[in-house]
C-alpha cells in the first residue's frame, strides 16, 4: 500500500539521517579527544600565559563539546523518533517556561565561560613589560621578518624612512649620523635568554603583518604606524619558527623566522657573533 | 497599518513584448528568478576557483585550465582567494537567500501584488549585474584580480600596483564594483522594508507573516544600515587609491625600496573598522533568511506549528541587532585596544543566546511531528545540523585569549563556510526544492535532489570538519603553500583528503544543476499546493500570474503554521480559509 511504502521508506530514511548525524557526532568527539595522536594540537607553550590559554582552551572544549555531541544527537533521535508513521502530530506552539530556562541557562553558561577567558588575556595584554625586559624591534615587511637589538648602549639608534635601503641592507632606515645607531643588532632570526622577559615592538614597514609563534601562544598584528608592545617569559630552550599571520602580498607564505631561546651564555654568544657578522 | 482590499494599489499593466517580460521586466517575481540565476552562474564560477585552489595547494605543479602560464603561481592564487570570496559572500549569499527568494515570494506571502517600488526593483537587479561585469573584469585587465582578500585590508589593497601583482587597476576594478554593489542592495533594503511595512494584506498583523518574510524584513533593515558604511568605506578607499588622500595610510611608509612620501595621517585600523562594522551584519544577512526558510520548512513538514514563533522573531530582531555590536571580534589581534576587545567578547558570547534559542525552537517543532523527509526537509534538518557545528566553533574564536592562537588560522576558514557558507547554501537549496513547482510550474526530480543531498551533507563535513584540526595546531590561513615551514609538513596528508572530499562533493552539484535545468523544461507539471502547506503563495497557481492575486487580494484569518490543528479533517489550515470555510471543512 501506498502509505506502508512510505512509512517504510520513511523510516530508512529517518534511520539513515539520524544514524549519520549521531555517528558524525561521536567520530568528531573522538577526533578531538583523541587529537594528540594525530598530531593536531599545538606544541606545548612555553609561557606562563600559555598554560593559562591552553587551561581555558580545554574548559571551552568540554563545555562547547558537550553542546555539540547533544544538539547533533538530539536532532538525530529526533528526525528518527518523530518520522511519518501516520497518525497526526501534536499540535503545539510552544512552551513558555522551557523558552525562559534555556534562554537563561545559555546566557549563564556562555558569558560565564567569556569571563572565564578574560583573565588569561588580562595576562596577556593588561600589564606592561616590567622595566627591565629586553627590548627587541621586530619589523615585518614584504616578505621577511627583521629584529633590532639596541646594542651594548641600550639604546636604539634613530631611524627615519628615507635611509631604508634593503640592497644595502638597511631594513630599518637607521641614520648614519645617530651615534647611538653603531651598535645595534639588526638580524633575520631573533635569539633571546630562556627565563627572562622580553619585550617586542611590533611595528611595519609596508602592509599589515602579523607576528605569530605557536609555543609562545601569542600572536600580534604588525600595524604600520603603530608601535605594538608584547611581552612575555619563555620557560624552555628550543627553536621556534615565526610565521606570518596576515595576508600582506604574495610572499606572505614564505615570511618563516625563528625564535630561539637559548641559556644565558648561548645568547651572550650569539649576540657577539651576530655583531662581527655585521662587520 | 495601510491594507488594501480588491484593489491593486501598484497595479502595472501586464507586460508585453519579450524585453519587457524578460529582460527589463518590472514584475517581483522576475526579478526574483534573475537574482537567483544570477547566483547560480556566480556559484559554479566561485566554486570552480575554490577548486583550481585546492587542486594547487596540493599539486602545486598541475598544469591548470584557464591559467596564464599553466603552473599557478603564488599571486594567481591569492587572485582566486580574494574573487573566490568576493563573489561568494555579494553575488551568492548576499542575492540568492534575499534578493532571489524574498523578491519573488515576500510580497505572495503578504498578499501584495507586488514590491512597494517595482520600478526601483528593477533598476537593483541590473544594477547587482553591472557590479558583477565590473567585479568580474578584474580578472582581465593587466596585472589580474586584486591578491588583498574579500577582505581587502588596508595598506595593502590602499597603496596600488607597488604594493603587489592584481593592486593595480585589479584592486581599483573591485572597490569600484563593490560600491556599485552597495547601491543596488540599498534600493533592495528600501523596497523590501516599505513593502513589508506597507503593503501587508488584510488580517496580516506582523505576527501573522511567515518567518521567512520576518527573516527578510531584518535581513533588509541590516542591509540598509550595513552597506551604507561599506560604500562609505570603498569610497575613501578609493579615494586613497586614485586621489591622493590617506584615510588609511600612515605616513613613512616604505615599500619595495620606496618611499610613500604621498601619503601621511591615515589609519589601517581605520578600514578594519568600517569594513568590520559593515562585514559583521553582512554575515548575518547571508544567513538570517536561511534561517526563515529553515523554520518555514521545517514546520510544513513535520506537520506541525513552529515551537515558539514569538520567541523566533524576538530571536531574529536580537541576532539583527547584536550584529551590529561585535565587529570588534574580528579585530582582537589588531592593535585595537585590549580593553575594547573585552567588550566585544561579552557580546559576542550573548549573541550565541538568540542563536540557541532558534536551535531550541528547531527541535521543539520536529519534536512530536510526523516528519515527512521530502528533500526540502532534508536540506532543512542538515541546516540545523551545520548552524549548530558552525556556531559552537564561534565561542572558540569569540574569547579573545583563545583568539590569539586561532586568529587567521584554518580554524576560522572552518568556521565562517559552515555557518556561513554551507548553511545558507543549504538555506538555499531548501528553498529551491521547495519553491521550484511555485516558480516554474514543473517539480524538481525527487530521486536526484535526495541524491544531491546525501553526497552533499556528508561532503561538506567531510571538506570542513578536518580544517578544525589544521587551525588548532597553527596552521594560517591564506598560505598558497604550505611547504616553507616545518610545523605544516605533517598535515600534507590532510589537504589532499580535503581535495578530494572537495572534487566529490562539487561534483555532486552538478547533479543539483543538471535537475533544475531539465526539470524546467520537462519535469512533472506542478500542483497548486504540492506540499500541503499553510501561506499564501500555494493559493496561487503555478507559475502565479503577473499581479499575483488577479485584483482579488485575500484577507487572512489566522497565523501561517497552523498545521494538524485537532478537529480538523485536513492536517493544514490555510491562513486565508474564513471561519466559515473552516467550520465546513471540519
Amino acid at each position: 500500500m501506498e502509505k506502508e511504502k512510505n512509512c517504510k521508506g520513511s523510516a530508512a530514511v529517518a534511520f539513515i539521517l539520524g544514524l549519520f548525524l549521531v555517528v558524525f557526532a561521536l567520530v568528531t568527539l573522538y577526533l578531538f579527544v583523541d587529537s594528540r595522536r594525530y598530531g593536531w594540537v599545538p606544541p606545548a607553550p612555553i609561557t606562563s600565559f600559555g598554560h593559562e590559554i591552553d587551561r581555558q582552551f580545554f574548559r571551552t572544549y568540554v563545555i562547547v563539546g558537550a553542546i555539540f555531541v547533544l544538539c547533533q544527537i538530539a536532532l538525530g533521535w529526533v528526525v528518527f523518533r518523530f518520522r511519518d508513521r501516520g497518525g497526526r502530530a501534536t499540535y503545539s506552539h510552544g512552551n513558555q517556561t522551557m523558552e525562559v530556562l534555556w534562554t537563561l541557562a545559555t546566557l549563564v553558561l556562555f558569558v560565564g565561560l567569556g569571563m572565564y577567558a578574560e583573565k588569561a588575556w588580562a595576562e596577556v595584554h593588561f600589564i606592561g613589560a616590567s622595566p627591565g625586559a629586553l627590548k627587541i624591534e621586530v619589523q615585518g615587511q614584504q616578505f621577511k621578518w627583521y629584529f633590532r637589538y639596541a646594542g651594548p648602549d641600550g639604546k636604539f639608534g634613530r631611524v627615519a624612512p628615507e635611509f631604508v635601503k634593503d640592497s644595502a641592507q638597511n631594513f630599518f632606515g637607521l641614520d648614519p649620523n645617530d651615534p647611538a645607531g653603531k651598535d645595534d643588532l639588526v638580524t633575520p632570526v631573533t635569539a633571546v635568554p630562556v627565563n627572562r622577559e622580553v619585550e617586542l615592538l611590533i611595528r611595519s614597514k609596508d602592509v599589515t603583518h602579523s607576528f605569530f609563534v605557536r609555543e609562545l601562544r601569542l600572536k600580534q598584528d604588525a600595524v604600520p604606524g603603530l608601535e605594538i608592545h608584547i611581552h612575555f617569559t619563555p620557560t624552555q630552550v628550543g627553536t621556534y619558527e615565526v610565521a606570518c599571520a596576515e595576508l600582506c602580498g604574495q610572499g606572505h607564505h614564505q615570511m618563516r623566522s625563528f625564535l630561539q631561546v637559548m641559556s644565558d651564555e648561548d645568547y651572550e654568544k650569539w649576540l657577539k657573533e651576530q655583531a662581527a657578522l655585521l662587520q | 497599518m495601510a491594507s488594501h482590499e480588491s484593489v491593486v494599489a501598484h497595479g502595472h499593466a501586464a507586460p508585453t513584448g519579450w524585453i519587457r517580460k524578460y529582460i527589463f521586466s518590472l514584475d517581483h517575481k522576475v526579478i526574483g528568478i534573475q537574482y537567483f540565476l544570477l547566483a547560480l552562474f556566480s556559484v559554479f564560477v566561485a566554486i570552480f576557483l575554490s577548486l583550481l585552489m585546492r587542486i594547487h595547494l596540493v599539486w602545486p605543479n598541475a598544469k591548470l585550465p584557464f591559467i596564464e602560464g599553466g603552473v599557478m603561481t603564488s599571486e594567481q592564487y591569492l587572485a582566486l582567494m580574494t574573487m573566490h570570496g568576493t563573489i561568494m559572500v555579494f553575488m551568492v549569499l548576499t542575492t540568492a537567500p534575499q534578493s532571489g527568494f524574498g523578491n519573488y515570494f515576500l510580497p505572495i506571502q503578504i498578499g501584495a501584488a507586488d514590491m512597494a517600488f517595482p520600478t526601483i526593483n528593477m533598476l537593483s537587479f541590473w544594477t547587482t549585474f553591472l557590479s558583477l561585469v565590473v567585479i568580474l573584469a578584474a580578472f582581465f585587465v593587466p596585472g589580474g584580480a586584486p591578491i588583498s582578500g574579500w577582505t581587502a585590508y588596508a595598506p595593502l589593497s590602499a597603496l596600488g600596483q607597488i604594493a603587489g601583482p592584481g593592486q593595480g587597476l585589479g584592486q581599483t576594478l573591485w572597490v569600484v564594483g563593490l560600491a556599485i554593489f552597495c547601491g543596488a542592495t540599498l534600493m533592495g533594503a528600501l523596497n523590501f522594508i516599505t513593502t513589508v511595512i506597507d503593503l501587508r494584506t488584510r488580517g496580516m498583523s506582523l505576527m501573522r507573516m511567515p518567518l521567512t518574510v520576518w527573516a527578510w524584513f531584518v535581513t533588509a533593515i541590516l542591509g540598509l544600515l550595513a552597506f551604507g558604511v561599506l560604500l562609505a568605506a570603498c569610497l575613501l578607499l578609493l579615494l586613497d587609491r586614485v586621489a591622493g588622500t590617506s584615510f588609511f595610510i600612515p605616513a613613512g611608509l616604505v615599500v619595495s625600496d620606496v618611499v610613500q612620501k604621498q601619503h601621511a595621517g591615515g589609519s589601517p585600523l581605520l578600514w578594519q573598522h568600517l569594513f568590520w562594522f559593515f562585514g559583521h551584519p553582512e554575515v548575518y544577512i547571508a544567513i538570517l533568511p536561511g534561517m526563515g526558510v529553515a523554520s518555514h520548512v521545517l514546520s510544513t513538514f513535520s506537520r506541525k506549528p513552529v515551537f515558539g514563533y514569538r520567541a523566533m522573531v524576538y530571536a531574529l530582531c536580537g541576532i539583527g541587532f547584536l550584529g551590529f555590536c561585535v565587529w570588534g571580534h574580528h579585530m582582537f589581534i589588531s592593535g585595537m585596544s585590549p580593553y575594547s576587545a573585552l567588550a566585544f567578547s561579552l557580546l559576542t558570547m550573548s549573541i550565541g543566546v538568540p542563536s540557541a534559542i532558534k536551535t531550541f525552537n528547531w527541535l521543539g517543532t520536529l519534536w512530536g511531528g510526523r516528519i515527512q523527509f521530502k528533500s526540502p526537509m532534508l536540506f532543512a534538518i542538515g541546516f540545523v545540523s551545520l548552524f549548530v557545528t558552525g556556531g559552537v566553533s564561534g565561542l572558540f574564536l569569540a574569547q579573545p585569549s583563545l583568539d590569539l592562537m586561532l586568529h587567521d588560522t584554518y580554524y576560522v576558514v572552518a568556521h565562517f563556510h559552515l555557518i556561513m557558507g554551507v548553511a545558507a547554501i543549504f538555506g538555499i537549496f531548501a528553498a529551491t526544492y521547495f519553491w521550484f513547482p511555485k516558480m516554474f510550474g514543473r517539480t524538481m526530480n525527487e530521486g536526484l535532489a535526495k541524491l544531491h543531498f546525501w553526497i552533499t551533507f556528508p561532503g561538506v563535513y567531510a571538506i570542513f570538519m578536518p580544517m578544525h584540526f589544521l587551525g588548532m595546531l597553527g596552521h594560517p590561513r591564506r598560505y598558497s603553500s604550505n611547504e616553507n615551514f616545518a610545523f605544516l609538513q605533517p598535515v600534507h596528508g590532510v589537504h589532499v583528503f580535503i581535495t578530494i572530499v572537495a572534487f566529490i562533493t562539487i561534483g555532486a552539484q552538478l547533479i543539483f544543476l543538471f535537475n533544475f535545468l531539465w526539470s524546467l523544461k520537462w519535469g512533472k507539471k506542478a500542483e497548486i499546493n504540492p506540499w500541503h502547506a499553510t501561506t499564501l503563495e500555494w493559493t496561487v497557481p503555478s507559475p502565479p500570474p503577473h499581479d499575483n492575486f488577479e485584483g482579488h487580494l485575500p484577507a487572512i484569518y489566522r497565523g501561517p503554521y497552523e498545521y494538524s490543528v485537532p478537529g480538523m479533517t485536513e492536517d493544514y489550515l490555510p491562513q486565508h480559509l474564513t471561519p466559515e470555510q473552516v467550520s465546513k471543512a471540519k
